[in-house]
């Protein structure tokens, strides 16, 4: 596979390892948060850590999708698609996210909704055309980088006047994740969470660009090097964020210059402005309500919106008392300072969204990492 | 003379006819199936004594048998279809016991509606497969259910075979310090069928690897009879049967990515699907695990044979009372190798 092997070269990877013990101060250590799933996911599968001096630890932020969707928002879902007979068309990874009373939207479809799996917006528009007796809805969820998508599909939904579709929007922003982060008491006043720097995101940043996160380097006086999904990339960055602390910048760099610009993908900005407003405050599994922190559709396309179609009253429901995904997500705790880690929550039978997807902090530990927490027999 | 008109039957419309009730209520129509469709294409000497049952000689030893039920949406894919998939799938559960396989059955559950003229695909793809493999399908039988009560055909085959003398191959035989050996790349069936899923259909040359390996198994246990452990890598793909190995034998493995036969354009599919290829589903593939001193002879027997020309030795097995898969990734970190949790769904970032 050309073009991808070349950022997973091992031979370049211990270049750079060796690069990164070198530049790391043994006198101190440094703590970088990933912010997306798709890093987390990265550094897990091909065991980006191991390259990585002991003074230099990784912190899983709240960047997966999947995970930070409240209960609450996948009840409605289940809702939509067993009481109001509806197709619901959702991503593949969101289907086991576990919904309240020991549902998920695997189980609601066990029970006989009709759910669909699909690879993109533009699927549940074509199932829409398929079924123009039945009532589809799209299940949009996502950061900045599947927004566009979904705006889209709306846009081609009123051109064709396809009238019996519509979406149930939860796409949410990145920047407004990260400040809530860096505004946590844990971060900003008790110092309990040392955090360095970010890896900052690779596809959502194709979309807004590299611009949003410099209010937050100057302002929080953070380092952040924007780095692609390949573990490479992840491994450069690392070296930039070592750099930039030890010589005391707080700066935005990028390391993804082959897909990021400064200002991004305008056109997807237009497209998604036009369509989308923010909400003043939305849920997110983990970090609680942050205002301003995700989108809605706006109110010349509110056919196409689920959540006034069906007159949807929007519930919020706890996570499991001793379920730790919060504290997780803002990097306070590790998986396995979590009590049911392993134990009642595993990907098979998930308690919290961090192991739910294999972006998620817990189910990377899990699924990757796990031989780590006990000492290995031969190698 | 008989006054008696001799009954006159049309035949079977293989083209436009299409499967009804009728044809599984035990009356004329389904005696007419069996005998212009099955017996026709299965055509042998137990078959042809019309008994509820097939009658044979054992033979002294072990014998083996192993059942199995395929659902394959679609039917028809790359490189194959739920006929041809049906036998080599049984054959190969009986070869993992390093037997041979004599005689299969086949049992057929077909929806309502389904064309005769797929119907009659997959059976002269079944037949094909039993001939080219030397393993009669010996007894069978045929249900109908109602339209929306099945998906198209469900066909369950069961196998018997003899075991050699002197082969004891079981998933417990995996001891620390053997070799484990896959017979080529992964994943290809599993990303043949992908590329004709409905909603997904993406351009691909990737074709199924079904086939019968008892020729292969045949070949290895005749050059290495003391293999300790042999399985094919089925739905759940390399990972999922390694999970299963180090479980039974209560052992840990480690492998080395890079060793591991995967072809590009299987790598390509999964990587945009974000799919992993160790988790994929093999219908043509094996897994062999023998001691480190066989592991030469063995990968040379088996580099020998048509199915296994791209064999490697792609990892080890070693203590662990975790019974942990682990991997050194090509990157130079490590890794856990996990049971599948669930389905593998694709990731949306």
């Amino acid at each position: 596979m050309k073009y991808v092997d070349e950022f997973r070269d091992g031979e370049v990877a211990r270049t750079l390892a060796a690069k990164i013990a070198r530049a790391a101060d043994t006198g101190r250590s440094y703590s970088f948060m990933e912010f997306c799933g798709g890093h987390t996911h990265a550094i897990s599968r091909y065991g980006v850590t191991d390259l990585l001096p002991a003074n230099v630890r990784m912190i899983h932020g709240p960047g997966c999708p999947v995970c930070v969707l409240p209960i609450g928002r996948i009840d409605l879902a289940i809702k939509l698609a067993l009481e109001r007979g509806v197709i619901l068309c959702s991503y593949g990874d969101t289907l086991r996210i576990p919904a309240s009373e020991g549902l998920s939207l695997l189980k609601a479809k066990a029970r006989g909704a009709d759910i669909r799996m699909v690879y993109s917006a533009a699927d549940a528009l074509t199932i829409a055309q398929q079924n123009p007796q039945r009532e589809v809805v799209f299940f949009a969820i996502g950061f900045e980088t599947t927004t566009p998508p979904t705006a889209l599909v709306i846009k081609q939904a009123e051109a064709l006047r396809v009238t019996n579709f519509s979406v149930l929007c939860n796409h949410v922003l990145t920047p407004s994740a990260i400040i809530t982060i860096l505004e946590s008491p844990e971060v900003r006043a008790l110092g309990t969470v040392p955090l360095d720097g970010f890896v900052g995101p690779a596809h959502v940043s194709t979309v807004i660009g590299s611009r949003p996160y410099e209010f937050f380097a100057e302002e929080y006086r953070k380092p952040v090097v924007i780095a692609g999904f390949e573990p490479l990339d992840v491994m450069q960055a690392i070296l930039m964020l070592v750099n930039q602390v030890n010589e005391g910048r707080t700066e935005v760099e990028n390391e993804f210059t082959r897909a990021v610009t400064r200002d991004g993908n305008q056109k997807a900005q237009t497209l998604v402005s036009e369509m989308f407003d923010l909400r003043s405050s939305f849920e997110w599994r983990g970090l609680g309500e942050v205002p301003y922190s995700a989108l809605r559709i706006r109110a010349r396309y509110r056919l196409f919106d689920a959540e006034h179609r069906f007159e949807l009253a929007y519930r919020t429901v706890p996570d499991n008392k001793a379920c730790e995904c919060g504290a997780i997500l803002r990097g306070v705790k590790k998986p396995t300072d979590c009590k049911l880690f392993a134990t009642v929550c595993t990907p098979e039978n998930p308690m919290g969204s961090c192991m739910v997807s294999s972006e998620g902090a817990c189910a990377a530990h899990y699924s990757y990492g796990r031989f780590k927490d006990i000492k290995v027999v031969a190698a | 003379m008989s006054e008696v008109k001799k009954g006159y039957i049309r035949p079977l419309d293989f083209k436009h006819g299409r499967i009804d009730m009728s044809h599984g209520s035990g009356g004329r129509a389904m005696a007419q199936l069996i005998d212009e469709l099955f017996l026709r294409a299965f055509d042998n000497e137990w078959l042809r004594q019309l008994n509820d049952q097939a009658c044979f000689a054992v033979t002294t030893g072990r014998m083996v048998m192993a059942t199995d039920a395929h659902v394959v949406s679609p039917l028809f894919f790359p490189g194959g279809d739920i006929g041809c998939l049906s036998v080599h799938g049984t054959i190969n559960d009986v070869a993992m016991a390093g037997a041979r396989p004599l005689y299969l059955s086949a049992s057929f559950v077909i929806e309502e509606g389904f064309p005769l003229a797929d119907l009659r695909r997959i059976v002269d793809s079944m037949a094909l497969a039993s001939q080219e493999a030397r393993v009669p399908i010996i007894t069978g039988d045929t249900k109908v259910v109602e339209q929306g009560k099945g998906d198209g055909v469900f066909i369950t085959t069961t196998s018997v075979g003899v075991v050699p003398e002197g082969v004891n191959i079981s998933g417990e035989r995996a001891r620390p310090g053997d070799r484990i050996i896959v017979s080529g790349t992964i994943g290809d069936h599993g990303m043949a069928i992908m590329s004709q899923r409905e909603n997904l259909r993406f351009d691909t040359e990737i074709v199924s690897d079904t086939a019968a390996l008892h020729g292969l198994v045949a070949a290895m246990v005749m050059a290495v009879p003391d293999i300790h452990v042999l399985r094919d890598p089925t739905r759940g793909g390399v990972a999922t049967t390694l999970n299963e190995i180090a479980r039974q034998a209560g052992v840990g493995m480690m492998l080395d990515e890079a060793a591991i036969p995967v072809n590009s354009q299987v790598a390509a599919a999964c990587e945009f699907l974000g799919l992993d290829p160790l988790y994929v589903a093999n219908e043509g593939k094996l897994i062999a695990v023998c001691a480190p001193g066989d592991a030469e002879r063995l990968l040379e027997v088996m580099r020998a044979h048509p199915l296994g020309i791209r064999a490697a030795v792609i990892g080890e097995v070693h203590e662990d009372p975790h019974h942990f898969v682990q991997m050194k990734t090509g990157f130079g970190g490590r890794r856990i190798v996990d049971w599948l949790s669930g389905e593998q769904l694709p990731r949306i970032c």
